[in-house]
């Protein structure tokens, strides 16, 4: 009987094998992909305004997703001001402000009904509840509503009372908020300190002994310290763990490709061959480039692939190689042109075409596996600070889709050309970028979506897009 | 102009060439480094709070990821000073004798830690005692001071009974402390040695006096912890493995996909599917999986044919795991041994020369694949019963990590098809049962061979993956003047200009290589 049962066929986009039963297709027993939870998940933030809790939800969303768990953020204030057209005053959140108090329990209740929404008829797994959550009675009601409905609930509170960092995040985001679109920034920070100041009067910060059967992180001061309780299953692992690992400190990050390869010439993938001559001008040119930034503790990073420490040994400042920065394995179709892969293998390059993030190539790896295998480099990017990342296209991509959250769907088609950096700097709640074209010139690798991307359409069609080589 | 590259040829990492002039540093000691300068984990708690458990644990999880630690565990030295154990009025914080060698065990043992930071190339030092009063942890930070080390403390509190009644039985009562003594005896004694400690515990305070600090609390065997000024790297993924690991009992078991085709024509890698006696295998695998009468056992695969139709016949939920795919042999997939003596005669010799870092061209080496896995291993200490169906060189890494062996010993370790490891924890480390599932298979282990030039060309660096059995704890620590009947006080200081202790031992244990006279500074490895 088990004979049938192990009979297997391999699934012809992502190269992932599963059984051949037709009548039991949907009972697959097999998961592709690792369980991280098996319930959805509310990640609940607490504390007063100007604590960074929008920041932390915004970039913890965007990480998330990155990681392919889909992750969305409901921020409570964005439905008040939806219901309240125009903002007036602090007195607004005065606690005795009868009126407004109804309200902004309305808000939160229709927050709530969108959540699980989400959760239910979107395939969200993870909701960010941003608000500030600062009275029991709020979060009681709350977790009565998780309980009811099956999620689990994972707090995260964020205690600060430096009053420099509260001012340079009152400047940050909330003087250019819609709130303050009419004040002037004296005005704006005076109102949103009263405001603070209201939130205050009935705040409870989560207790050490009557929330110890609660989940929570307790962030001290933008992370000099963490109380972390009652970690319940991998994806809160995780969270905590990228939560110790971010920091607000600024810095710059820059993106670059290898110069241009031997292989890039001839319009052939992968591979790892040697820098063209204009690809050794290029590590020139990147080199006078980084000396003329005079960035503070500036540290290198390259693959193990010739053409990026090659372009790295260029710049004459000591560079550190991982192997997670390869370039996608481009499996059995390594070292072809893209008129080579339509000649022997139409269909697969057809299939890429279709989803080219979820397209594994035969015996090779998919942008989805290079999003895994690039993970811990993220992690590591977020600890440090300068950094100068010289690695590939299809790397490239999958790192500035993280920076820039851009979906899995623009992914495979981000514009990285060579001999261009890409300037990232983290500013309010997202990343500056700036493009710099080192001036050397180069092949274009970049191939752009055909409109046909049926497995029977001609070879033009396919070829279509195809950039020029020799 | 930059410096011509070539690929060194056993593990296939470019570097400079070694007949240009290095015109400037290529590589620095002061890179992102895993933990640079060394580190002392300094544990903190009264006796039974799992510190030792947590030292070795976490020093085992450290030297697999290639991160040379080794533990210095206060007791063994007062067990070499004080022959005897008599009773608890030994730990009386009033026993003056008593409090004086004490002392000196714990100086003797940093003298040991610096040693080991500074001569024998060591990264981490686990400081394992109960660093209970401020006085002795003031020692320590200025001890790291003068010497340029880093110090995190980890302090382990618990005031559950149940929990220390547990730690009692299980690895204090066997103790050598306690080999004469029956149970009870034993257990009222050391109960009251706890005691002696209590009086004078001072715990990290993170509001006022230790705030400065780098540490960790890890409360109530880990339902709760407090995380203060995490430094760098090494600290972030410490807290973030010690926030994974329990202590619940649970099972884990390893084994390979059934025999598959390419077993049978003796191929390399590639995705066949099982043969006959593989598919009988798995019919077998089921049955025993059965009989094992598991609560929630999960079941993970590779992304491979063979694993996946080996979990088919499970009858279960099993999830694939791509991290888990067997070794990339590059251009030698599915290749037989012979073929590949045939066509690639130097890179078979190579791979014998040095197995654990061989690449194969346009593949991966056992390096790689500890990387490739570490994830895994993160995810297993979360996870309570397992089962793991895997590959032959997979299964050794994880193997290599369970049972604390080293690089060296790694690609040689015993993982015969349809043979299920079962590996149980156990007190300080893991219990290991070979279960044969009476299902014939071909014999895919190749020994060592006999006669292998060990070539110089491999590169070690500091930071590299590179799997370090952990060291064992000093037999016969040496103490200065203690047979002297007037006991003089040891500053960390004064220690200094005594002679050195030696530990050779620990090196045999360790896959230390070094890099031949004419390599040149190599560039660093990240994790």
């Amino acid at each position: 009987m088990y004979h049938s049962q192990m009979e297997l066929t391999q699934n012809p986009l992502e190269k992932i094998w599963v059984p051949w039963m037709s009548s039991r297709l949907r009972q697959r027993r097999g998961s592709s992909v690792p369980q991280f939870t098996n319930s959805p998940t509310m990640i609940v933030m607490v504390g007063l305004p100007a604590r960074g809790k929008t920041y932390i939800s915004k970039k913890l969303t965007r990480y998330l997703n990155w990681i392919g768990v889909p992750t969305k953020v409901f921020n409570v204030g964005q439905y008040r001001r939806d219901a309240v057209r125009t903002y007036k005053s602090y007195e607004f959140f005065c606690p005795d402000n009868e009126e407004a108090m109804k309200i902004r329990k309305a808000c939160a209740l229709a927050a709530l009904k969108d959540v699980c929404c989400y959760f239910t008829q979107d395939h969200g797994q993870v909701a960010v509840f941003d608000a500030t959550n600062t009275t029991r009675e709020r979060r009681e009601v709350i977790l009565t509503f998780a309980k009811e409905n099956g999620y689990k609930v994972f707090f995260v509170e964020s205690l600060c009372d430096d009053p420099e960092i509260i001012g340079e995040n009152i400047k940050q985001v909330k003087l250019s908020s819609p709130d303050y679109v009419n004040c002037d920034k004296e005005e704006a920070a005076t109102d949103f300190l009263k405001r603070i100041d209201c939130y205050k009067l009935t705040y409870v910060p989560l207790d050490d002994d009557k929330d110890r059967n609660l989940s929570y992180i307790k962030i001290f001061n933008v992370g000099s310290r963490y109380l972390v309780n009652q970690v319940q299953d991998h994806i809160q692992s995780r969270i905590v763990y990228y939560l110790m690992n971010i920091h607000v400190t600024p810095r710059t990050i820059y993106l670059c490709r290898h110069g241009e390869s031997e292989l890039n010439l001839l319009g052939r993938i992968g591979g790892d061959s040697g820098l063209s001559s204009q690809g050794m001008k290029f590590a020139a040119a990147l080199g006078t480039y980084i000396r003329g930034q005079y960035i503070l503790d500036l540290k290198i990073w390259t693959s193990h692939m010739r053409r990026t420490i090659q372009t790295a040994e260029a710049i004459g400042v000591p560079y550190e190689q991982w192997k997670a920065l390869n370039e996608i394995d481009a499996g059995v179709c390594e070292e072809m042109t893209y008129e080579e892969i339509q000649d022997h293998f139409p269909e697969e390059f057809a299939l890429r075409d279709q989803d080219k993030y979820r397209y594994r190539y035969p015996k090779g790896e998919s942008y989805e596996d290079l999003v895994q295998r690039l993970e811990p480099v993220i992690m590591e990017l977020e600890r440090q600070e300068n950094v100068l990342v010289i690695c590939h296209q299809a790397v490239m991509r999958c790192l500035l889709a993280y920076f820039l959250d851009k979906s899995a769907d623009e992914l495979p088609y981000l514009k990285c050309p060579l001999h261009t950096v890409m300037k990232l700097t983290p500013v309010a709640y997202g990343c500056e970028v700036e493009s710099i074209f080192l001036n050397v010139e180069a092949v274009n690798t970049h191939r752009d979506r055909p409109m046909n991307v049926d497995v029977d359409r001609d070879p033009e069609d396919a070829l279509l897009t195809v950039p020029e080589h020799n | 102009m930059p410096r011509e590259l070539t690929q060194n040829r056993i593990q296939k990492i470019w570097i400079p060439s070694k007949d240009d002039k290095p015109s400037m540093p290529r590589t620095s000691h002061g890179g992102p480094h895993l933990a640079n300068p060394p580190t002392v984990i300094v544990m903190v708690g009264l006796p039974a709070r799992g510190k030792t458990y947590m030292s070795r644990k976490l020093t085992r999880y450290l030297n697999w990821i290639g991160i040379p630690t080794k533990v210095f565990n206060v007791g063994e030295y007062r067990r070499e000073a004080v022959k005897h154990y008599s009773s608890y009025d030994f730990f009386k914080s009033d026993n003056e004798d008593a409090v004086k060698i004490r002392q000196q065990c714990a100086l003797a043992a940093l003298r040991d830690v610096k040693n080991y930071l500074t001569e024998e190339e060591g990264q981490v030092a686990v400081f394992d005692a109960t660093n209970t009063t401020r006085e002795r942890r003031d020692i320590i930070l200025e001890f790291g001071a003068e010497n340029g080390f880093k110090i995190f403390f980890i302090e382990s509190v618990c005031e559950d009974p149940n929990v220390i009644a547990c730690n009692i039985l299980e690895v204090k009562v066997s103790c050598p402390d306690y080999q004469d003594c029956n149970k009870t005896d034993a257990v009222e004694d050391f109960k009251k040695r706890i005691e002696c400690y209590r009086v004078n515990y001072q715990p990290l305070d993170p509001d006022q006096y230790d705030r400065n600090l780098s540490f960790i609390k890890v409360i109530d065997v880990g339902r709760r912890f407090l995380v203060n000024r995490i430094q760098d790297h090494i600290q972030s993924r410490i807290v973030y493995y010690l926030m994974n690991i329990h202590v619940q009992p649970r099972t884990i078991y390893l084994c390979r996909h059934g025999e598959s085709q390419h077993n049978l024509q003796g191929r390399l890698g590639g995705d066949s599917g099982l043969s006959t006696r593989g598919r009988k295998f798995a019919g077998a695998l089921a049955k025993f999986v059965e009989e094992q009468n598991l609560k929630d056992l999960k079941v993970w695969t590779s992304q491979l044919r063979r694993s996946i139709q080996t979990a088919e016949a499970l009858n279960a939920p099993y999830e694939q795991w791509k991290a888990l795919n067997e070794i990339d042999a590059g251009v030698c997939e599915e290749m037989t041994y012979e073929e590949v003596r045939e066509r690639f005669p130097e890179e078979f010799a190579l791979r014998d020369q040095d197995k654990y870092y061989y690449r194969y061209p346009s593949g991966e080496s056992y390096q790689d694949l500890v990387q490739r896995v570490e994830p895994l291993i993160m995810e297993l200490e979360r996870q309570e019963n397992v089962l793991v169906i895997c590959h032959q060189a997979v299964m050794r890494c994880l193997l290599a990590y369970f049972l604390d062996k080293s690089a060296d010993e790694m690609p040689y370790l015993k993982c015969p098809l349809h043979t299920v490891l079962k590996l149980t924890p156990v007190a300080y480390g893991c219990k290991v049962e070979s279960i044969s599932l009476n299902v014939e298979a071909v014999n895919t282990h190749r020994d060592r061979p006999e006669e292998v030039k060990r070539g110089p060309s491999t590169l070690i660096r500091r930071n590299s993956v590179t799997p370090l059995t952990s060291p064992e704890p000093n037999k016969k620590p040496r103490i200065e003047g203690l047979d002297d009947p007037i006991m003089r006080e040891v500053t960390p200081a004064q220690l200094t200009l005594c002679s050195t202790s030696h530990t050779t031992l620990a090196l045999s244990t360790q896959n230390l290589k070094k890099c031949s006279m004419e390599c040149h500074e190599p560039p660093q490895l990240c994790l």
